[in-house]
């Protein structure tokens, strides 16, 4: 720790400078990516604790975007103020603005439960409810009014299929949720998130529980699912990060320090922290 | 632990000594529980070398008979203990169900002032509550229509009361176990906070709250204070037609097997002494049974394989 801090007072300039160009650059390289997110000069306290500072990102449509940094940076809980899941926690506090398609999801009239509708989720550790598998995934579109049971066994056996879970499970979706692995709970909890049709998907350590061949078959879920989700993914392994992501945003001590294409993030950093954080010089 | 000379090595006897001390404490452990069981176990015999020979088909069917005891039973008090459970069930279940999802969810000033009076609720003694119940309800009913006012309503309206803090905070207490992450997954996928608790928090907690329910219901059906002042006692059980269908009339005076109990006990016809007995080996098993259902509620998974 106290070698990092040395390093900070070394550049002082890096705290200000590339985020904002970076951010913008990202999208530039794509012009044929539409912005999904924007955050703007978002702050974010936890009492009086500042967690996020002046972050800044655009996150563009149908593309993975992942968030690296070491433990206590912010990541999870810049990717939890998307879908104003810190909400649910007493004394936190958010300035700045956050917009989907354009529209503020902070704004007073703005319904948390249609936001959460639009941006789903899905946790660190599986977290499937205590019932059967069909009736997991039925739970979200039955809370959103969904009560024909013809359309509700197609919507299981399409986001099953799309979480690569249905030729696994498609002979006991009646049984207890439970009953399977740590890995096919991880993707029932997938296609759980798939079966409220959300735009955006935010992942949380979605592999962090599971073992490689679990961690490889999700990795390669997120590849099949980029084409029609924007997918958010926080992530402690930047090999993962490396695979599966198209930007990659670093966070540090609460700030976003460096936002650019994966590739770029990898090989040519501009900011020294990141370079030392991705080439495992410390995090 | 380390190489190094200058830590003092355990000498034998010390271990030795704590060896005996574990010995030591954990009999008198395994004692103080034995202590416990063999009270419950004597308190059984007594009951039952006492009061089972009482016990018979009119006991259960029959009316009191003062001309020949041995021909009458305590249906009335039997009919009248389920009867003012239930009125209880109809006050305390929603109330501390609610109440308990209140102080588990709200969070502030007010929800702590909540939690504070539900614990001195708890703390009254049930005597308290019954004359609370008889000054508000029987006595000013008393007044407006002579005669009347002690009523199977007054004794569940007391039970009710009694059944609050205890559901309320058992309730609170198992909710509280449902892993923050169940209710995470259901808000994030739209859910709002009630239907979170209603769909999946509560059936996930649904054998503890079950079994908070059965250790009230247990609590308060051996309660004999909270009655005196209400349900008055009647060694009849009155009922009218509703409908063609005959139901207990709930304003009426109602018997309960404490209350039966309190009044045979006391009494000199040894006869009495002995349907006492019985009562109290009848009460003594529908609490037990109450007891060994919430233990049921609490083996049952969450979720039965199929």
């Amino acid at each position: 720790m106290t070698n990092i801090a040395s390093q900070d007072k070394q550049t002082p300039p890096a705290l200000s400078r590339p985020v904002v160009n970076a951010s913008a650059a990202a999208t530039a390289n794509r012009p044929d990516a539409k912005s999904k997110i924007v955050a703007k000069d978002v702050d974010f306290y936890y009492g009086d604790f500042h967690a996020l500072k002046k972050i800044n990102i655009v996150v563009p449509e149908h593309q993975v975007t992942a968030l690296i940094g070491p433990s206590g940076c912010g990541k999870s809980t810049f990717l939890r103020t998307l879908n104003r899941m810190n909400d649910l926690i007493d004394g936190t506090r958010l300035t700045g603005s956050i917009t989907l398609d354009g529209a503020d999801i902070y704004d007073r009239s703005r319904e948390v439960v249609g936001l959460r509708k639009q941006v789903g989720m899905v946790f660190q550790k599986p977290n499937p409810f205590p019932m059967t598998i069909f009736d997991n995934i039925c739970y979200g579109p039955r809370i959103h009014g969904i009560r024909n049971r013809k359309l509700l066994d197609e919507v299981v056996e399409r986001t099953l299929r799309g979480a690569a879970l249905w030729d696994e499970v498609k002979d006991k979706l009646h049984k207890s949720a439970f009953a399977l692995s740590g890995g096919q709970q991880q993707r029932l909890c997938i296609a759980r998130v798939l079966a409220v049709e959300p735009d955006v998907i935010l992942m949380d350590e979605p592999c962090s529980a599971l073992d490689p061949n679990s961690t490889f078959r999700i990795e390669q879920l997120m590849e099949d699912l980029r084409g029609h989700y924007t997918i958010v993914i926080v992530t402690h392994n930047m090999q993962q990060a490396a695979r599966v992501s198209q930007q990659t945003g670093f966070f540090l001590r609460g700030e976003l320090r460096e936002f650019d294409d994966t590739s770029t993030i990898f090989t040519n950093p501009s900011d020294e922290e990141t370079e030392a954080y991705v080439s495992g010089r410390f995090g | 632990m380390v190489n190094n000379t200058t830590t003092v090595k355990p000498h034998r006897s010390n271990v030795t000594r704590r060896k005996i001390a574990n010995r030591i404490m954990l009999t008198l452990c395994m004692l103080a529980s034995v202590a416990a069981v063999t009270v419950l176990g004597l308190v059984l015999f007594f009951l039952i070398s006492k009061g089972f020979s009482s016990i018979n088909v009119k006991f259960f069917t029959q009316l009191p008979n003062h001309v020949d005891e041995k021909a009458g039973g305590m249906s009335q008090s039997i009919y009248g203990t389920l009867v003012l459970l239930g009125l209880a069930s109809v006050i305390g279940l929603p109330l501390g169900i609610l109440g308990g999802i209140y102080q588990l969810e709200a969070k502030g000033k007010f929800a702590s002032a909540v939690r504070f009076f539900t614990d001195v609720l708890n703390g009254i003694p049930s005597i308290v509550i019954g004359i609370f119940v008889y000054a508000v309800w029987v006595a000013p009913i008393a007044k407006l229509h002579p005669g009347t006012g002690y009523s199977a309503f007054a004794g569940g309206f007391a039970l009710g009361i009694m059944m609050i803090p205890t559901i309320m905070r058992t309730t609170e207490e198992i909710l509280k176990l449902v892993p923050f992450s169940m209710r995470e997954a259901s808000l994030g996928l739209g859910a709002t906070r009630w239907r979170t608790m209603w769909s999946v928090v509560l059936p996930s907690a649904r054998g503890g709250v079950i079994t908070g329910i059965m250790l009230a219901l247990a609590r308060i059906a051996g309660e004999t204070a909270p009655l005196l002042f209400t349900i008055l006692g009647n060694e009849f059980f009155v009922t009218h037609k509703v409908y063609g269908i005959k139901v207990p009339t709930l304003t009426a005076p109602i018997d309960a097997l404490p209350l039966r109990i309190y009044n045979y006990a006391t009494a000199v016809d040894p006869e009495q002494q002995r349907m006492a007995w019985a009562g109290a080996v009848v009460l003594i098993t529908l609490i037990l049974v109450l007891s060994i259902a919430a233990r049921a509620a609490t083996r049952g998974k969450v979720l039965e394989e199929k």
